[in-house]
């Protein structure tokens, strides 16, 4: 069987997979459409939440990343799995014992007032659209890639399978989807990370693997034998950052209150029977993550060394046939500035913009580009994508591992999208009509309600998919930074103090959402070019810089709930009991 | 020695928690932003196999040190809570009151 035909076969058969899942657990009530009925087990809750959480960026992008950032890469390795420890030890627990469905839920009955929920619907829906666009980008350009269609149609199969489980099955539906899609994921990325490991050290563990001796008889270790080689061709080692210490501590800083603060992700711990499950279940969830984020660092360097061996100073008509194949795709382009037929690997861009293929092809039978040519010596340049997409290829693994790596890049992308899609329509039906616009709301027009926002809103997500507006790409930070300067705070100090009240958490989530969105357009939108680190605050990027919105958050709150009447006594009740584990009840019909 | 003075079950078992939950996030901060980022250049001049010490904290050592945290988290907790007859997993507990919901 060709290659072609083994990627058709094992996506229709995860497709026909989830589909089924999808049927078999069809949510009948609004309590399974939003938190699966609140009967998860936690092993399979943290499994589910691994597969909600490792997006298409996880999966495909990661790894790549890390390759051409060397250390710096470590920001998203401790910031996108720290976010965990805050969530099991200062969040989740609390927020289950609470009992109810939605993150909304919490701040507006933790502080009386229907203003804070609709403050923290429109922070939640704002949070999940920016991130939704990029996963049905990033569903789309994997079907482009992998099945030869294009990147449009792309984006419209991948909302018809997001729609028949996430409409028919809610959370129930979801929960259990996205157990299957983990198992496909992680095996997808752990087969090439372990033959590659093989095959670069001799150690099949990846993360023994980048700690050990390369096995071509040199004896210099791997991470020694990446820096020389680095250093060799001009680029900074490796295991030296570039960014300053502050701005990675802000970074990272920023990832993991970010991630806490995550609505898709917080909900997840809605939907386990107890407190003391909500705990267990983040610390699985932690254990299916970390497999994947303890790997790509090592498939990083192993992809980087192999990227520098195999390609610096060979020439075209030597490359290796992947060189051929991504270049064909628009991944990886060549550009013999200085006429040797040679591909010279050296820091800079090769060319000006992103590559701008002609029809043509030149002297040794290479692509040509419309681009103009920079002054640096580098000749090739590199989409970051290609370090997961071409380890099948580099490690000559057969067609199979590429079928799997499709579909587990299909499964990554879908899994997270479906999450999302879920809050988004349990903020609009249950947030906004049940319990702002039209309480009076039957159980079952609440859940018709809520299939008609999560349809909704796979239209627009799709929509930004096929019309991705010039901004998805700049704001990604922002999901992260608006999350930790708006929700985190506020349901933190609902939790840990008895005193703050409405005022000064909707004082303090206007402050730091307004502070961090003014900081991150400004530089991502408005005047990107003064993005640059001497004109950032105390050197922190707009990366980062949700640290900072945090600080301002619980600062402005704490002065404001000061100065203002304290809560009813009725909240201090509340918070003794969300404080107290035992007797925590299923989510149940109000 | 404040513990047994005021009151409640429910206050001497906040206290305890409080009290775990300062351990445990000072270990959470002084691993990753410590050990992978502020200590990171004294790490480095140690070796764990090919690892310079403070790159194998920031990119692998981090990780399973949280999730150590959080298991430890759990299991002391519960024994807190079974100390402070505050636990739930009593089966006569409300824990699997889902009735009518479910099906």
């Amino acid at each position: 069987m060709t290659t072609q035909t083994l990627i058709y076969l094992f996506v229709g058969a995860s497709f026909a997979l989830y589909i089924g899942i999808a049927i078999l657990s069809r949510a009948g009530s609004t309590s399974e459409f939003y938190v699966a009925g609140g009967g998860v087990n936690p092993v399979v809750n943290g499994m589910a939440t691994a597969a909600d959480w490792m997006s298409a960026a996880s999966f495909l992008s990661m790894a790549g990343l890390i390759a051409f950032m060397g250390y710096d890469g470590s920001v998203y390795l401790m910031g996108w799995t720290g976010g965990y420890v805050l969530l099991a030890l200062l969040l989740a627990p609390y927020l289950r014992k609470f009992g109810q469905f939605t993150v909304p839920d919490f701040i507006g009955t933790r502080y009386y007032s229907k203003v804070a929920r609709t403050v923290a619907v429109v922070c939640l829906i704002f949070i999940s659209f920016t991130y939704i666009a990029g996963q049905m980008r990033g569903v789309g350009i994997v079907f482009s890639r992998f099945l030869e269609v294009p990147v449009d149609l792309g984006v419209v199969i991948g909302m018809g399978i997001v729609f028949f489980y996430a409409v028919m099955g809610g959370m129930k539906g979801i929960t259990y989807t996205q157990v299957a899609q983990y198992c496909v994921l992680i095996f997808a990325y752990l087969v090439p990370a372990i033959f590659i490991s093989l095959m670069v050290t001799g150690n099949p563990l990846p993360q023994l693997g980048l700690g050990s001796q390369v096995a071509d008889g040199s004896g210099m270790y791997v991470l020694q034998k990446l820096d020389a080689s680095l250093v060799d061709m001009g680029f900074a080692e490796y295991t030296a950052g570039a960014k300053s210490t502050i701005d990675v501590f802000c970074i990272t800083a920023a990832l993991m209150i970010g991630t806490a603060g995550l609505p898709h992700v917080i909900v997840r711990f809605f939907t386990v029977p107890k407190v003391s499950d909500a705990r267990r279940s983040a610390g699985w969830a932690l254990v299916f993550i970390a497999l994947l984020y303890s790997t790509a660092p090592a498939v990083s360097a192993f992809a980087r060394l192999n990227f520098n061996e195999t390609v610096d100073q060979t020439q075209y008509a030597d490359a290796p046939g992947w060189f051929a194949n991504w270049e064909d795709n628009d991944l990886i382009a060549w550009r013999d500035k200085d006429g040797d037929g040679a591909m010279d690997i050296a820091p800079g861009d090769a060319f000006e913009g992103a590559p701008v293929y002609t029809e043509e092809r030149g002297a040794r039978g290479e692509r040509l580009l419309s681009n103009a040519p920079t002054e640096g010596a580098n000749e090739v340049y590199v989409d970051r994508d290609i370090m997961v997409l071409a380890n099948p290829e580099i490690a000559n693994l057969p067609g199979w591992v590429i079928a799997l790596v499709a579909a587990g890049g299909l499964a990554a992308a879908l899994s997270t999208a479906a999450g999302l899609l879920l809050v988004i329509s349990s903020a609009v039906s249950h947030d906004l009509l049940k319990r702002t616009f039209r309480p009076g709301i039957t159980e079952k027009g609440e859940l018709r309600a809520a299939r008609i926002a999560a349809t909704a809103a796979i239209v627009v997500a799709g929509l930004l998919g096929i019309y991705p507006p010039g901004w998805v790409a700049q704001v990604v930070a922002f999901a992260f930074g608006l999350a930790a300067a708006s929700l985190f705070p506020a349901i933190f100090l609902g939790i840990f103090t008895m005193r703050m009240n409405r005022e000064g958490a909707i004082a303090g989530m206007v402050a730091g959402l307004g502070f961090t969105f003014l900081y991150i357009a400004w530089f991502k939108l408005w005047n990107p070019a003064a993005n640059v680190p001497e004109n950032w605050l105390l050197g922190i990027s707009p990366e980062g810089i949700g640290v900072i919105g945090m600080l301002i958050n619980f600062a402005i709150a704490l002065m404001v709930s000061r100065a203002t009447a304290p809560p009813p006594a009725e909240i201090g009740e509340l918070v003794e009991t969300i404080r107290t584990p035992r007797g925590a009840t299923a989510p149940a019909v109000h | 020695m404040a513990d047994e003075s005021s009151g409640s079950a429910t206050n001497s078992y906040w206290r305890a928690n409080i009290r775990l939950l300062c351990i445990l996030m000072a270990i959470w901060f002084a691993v990753s932003f410590g050990a992978g980022i502020l200590l990171r250049d004294f790490l480095d001049r140690f070796m764990l196999g090919g690892y310079p010490l403070g790159f194998w904290f920031a990119q692998q050592g981090s990780i399973y040190v949280f999730i150590a945290l959080i298991f430890y988290y759990s299991w002391a907790m519960h024994r807190i809570e079974r100390r402070h007859a505050l636990d739930d997993d009593d089966p006569a507990a409300p824990a699997d009151s889902s009735d009518g919901t479910a099906q």
